[in-house]
């Protein structure tokens, strides 16, 4: 006990980083999976909210049917909204709410008198968002599947656009909620700061009111933020190509959906970069 | 015991200051502490004792002075100088949806050498805790968590910021074998408490910070000046109380029981550390009061 062995400094490393890094992507999850209050405003909601639309429009028939050809039906056509709409809560709302929690509730404080890698710590976040949001999809399109016959697409092709969206949206949605934890000034007004708004910005890009019913103006605004190219991109996965006639451009635009979501990521990494603190300016 | 120059003190402190705006909230402090010792920070709120204790742990910045914490400035410590401290903040806090024995095996893996989780949670009384969430204890078995989180990696210096808050007596002494078990294998031990009480059990030293100046600083036992320990005689007669400081109380009571017999409230007092204490922060803050009489009183951290 009271001889220590010299520490190597090298074990301080790259690779202890990483394996800090793994240890908190676990610990994160498990906790997340533990918060009820998480597990349905940001898990579950958009399961409900598929189920809900899909039996209570069913009624109204197929979308975009011609002569009665064609169309998909109302689950498939919620589908790609809702998996947005996942990616974007398990992404900005949920690491927006829980680490301005934990910088009110001390969590952070005691962290930073650990020698836990800053690098690490987010890597657990990031990690804990890409788990919760995979398996929010895979109930997402299990349900869609099993319980109202969604047909999924076949071609590898659009099952590539899919990983590639959604890596690039995953990615953003995790930033930008680190980015935005700096907004609440307090744990307890992290939910009313934060979820209000993304409120909104579901409805109005696309996720539960289609599109193209917004006005101009409305869509011209939605289009500054990524979700509605999120949406847009989930949708050239999820719906048949002739869906696309139906987009602002006649197009999926795939290349903008790119753009958009980039720099995003871009302008929440700078954020992050200069706003985040565990208290104070830290290594 | 590490690396750098064991000769060195643990603590180094020169002229420390910091300010917010024209406030200032140490004002000039020195001291040393050195390796193995249990040193005591005594003062009331507002003094500058947390935020003395947050820029040693690298939480704060400062605005002049020297500091040395291990060998090295806080300012620019890294990873290695933090996994070689313990430090258990004032205000508690943890989300809480993880089990004590999950906590702790998460925290201990932080760290290159860290205690046995187990032996902690014994340590620290919760054995039967272990597998209960955090946020299902008691605010005083919370505190004990937090206590437990500041050891497991196994600390050459550890901090302590108002340990025993919340804590039943018997906590308290459990507490206090901890420390000194801790303290017998070598730990380096920062102690900021309101129970003098503790600092008398626990310190080999104690310094008094009042308004941000370091008022006093010795050996528990003799703090304060020689004559604030003077024994005081005190009775009541037909003229009311009596007090005197006598350094032979004995015969001073003998020659009271003598002259008038039997005397009502009759009791000699050794003054504690308590009282030498109160003592001196008054004096501190009349000294203070009368050189600046129109100081703003924005307390800026507790």
């Amino acid at each position: 006990m009271t001889t220590t062995p010299t520490r190597p400094t090298a074990s301080f490393g790259p690779l202890r980083t990483l394996r800090l890094g793994l240890a908190r992507a676990v610990y994160e999850t498990t906790i997340y999976f533990r918060a009820g209050d998480t597990i349905f405003f940001t898990f579950l909601f958009p399961v409900v909210l598929l189920g809900i639309f899909s039996v209570a429009f069913q009624g109204l028939g197929n979308v975009g049917e011609v002569n009665g050809q064609g169309g998909v039906s109302q689950a498939a056509f919620y589908l790609p909204g809702m998996i947005a709409a996942g990616i974007l809560l398990s992404g900005v709302q949920n690491l927006g709410i829980d680490i301005a929690v934990e910088r009110s509730d001390g969590t952070l404080k005691r962290l930073a008198g650990t020698p836990l890698p800053v690098v690490s710590y987010f890597m657990g976040k990031i990690g804990q968002v890409l788990v919760t949001s995979l398996a929010q999809i895979a109930i997402l399109i299990l349900l869609a599947r099993v319980a109202f016959g969604v047909e999924l697409p076949t071609e590898p092709a659009k099952w590539l656009t899919f990983a590639w969206v959604y890596l690039l949206s995953i990615s953003t949605a995790a930033v930008l909620g680190i980015a935005i934890s700096q907004l609440p000034k307090s744990g307890k007004s992290a939910s009313p700061v934060i979820i209000p708004p993304l409120l909104v910005l579901q409805f109005i890009s696309g996720v539960y009111i289609s599109f193209s019913l917004l006005p101009d103006w409305l869509q011209a605004i939605s289009s500054v933020f990524p979700l509605k190219w999120i949406a847009q991109g989930m949708r050239s996965v999820f719906l048949p190509d002739d869906f696309a006639a139906a987009e602002v451009g006649g197009s999926w635009d795939l290349p903008g959906v790119a753009i958009v979501l980039g720099i995003w990521l871009v302008v929440g990494l700078v954020v992050c970069r200069i706003g985040f603190r565990w208290i104070r300016k830290d290594s | 015991m590490s690396t750098d120059d064991t000769s060195d003190p643990a603590v180094r402190v020169r002229d420390l200051r910091k300010d917010y705006g024209h406030f200032h909230a140490v004002d000039g402090i020195s001291f040393d502490i050195e390796r193995g010792e249990t040193f005591a920070l005594l003062g009331p709120n507002g003094a500058g004792k947390s935020t003395t204790v947050e820029i040693l742990e690298g939480y704060r910045e400062r605005t002049s002075g020297e500091v040395s914490v291990l060998g090295q400035d806080p300012r620019h410590a890294g990873l290695a100088w933090k996994a070689r401290l313990g430090i258990v903040l004032q205000q508690t806090g943890e989300s809480g949806n993880v089990s004590v024995r999950e906590q702790l095996a998460h925290f201990a893996s932080l760290y290159p050498n860290p205690r046995d989780v187990d032996e902690v949670i014994a340590a620290v009384g919760l054995e039967e805790k272990a597998k209960t969430r955090i946020k299902s204890l008691s605010g005083g078995q919370r505190r004990r968590v937090d206590v437990a989180l500041g050891i497991v990696g196994r600390p050459e210096l550890l901090f302590l910021d108002e340990p025993t808050t919340g804590f039943d007596p018997e906590a308290r002494r459990q507490f206090w074998e901890l420390i000194r078990s801790l303290s017998r294998e070598g730990t380096t031990i920062v102690l900021t408490t309101h129970y003098l009480d503790e600092a008398a059990q626990l310190s080999d030293r104690a310094a008094v910070i009042a308004g941000g100046r370091l008022i006093e600083m010795g050996p528990v036992h003799e703090l304060g000046p020689a004559e604030a320990r003077i024994p005081i005689v005190r009775w009541r007669d037909a003229s009311g109380l009596h007090e005197e400081r006598t350094e032979t109380p004995a015969a001073r009571v003998a020659a009271l029981v003598a002259a008038h017999g039997e005397l009502p409230e009759l009791e000699v007092i050794r003054p504690g550390l308590e009282d030498i204490y109160l003592d001196l922060v008054a004096t501190a803050e009349a000294e203070t009061r009368a050189q600046t009489p129109t100081q703003e009183q924005t307390r800026v951290d507790a």
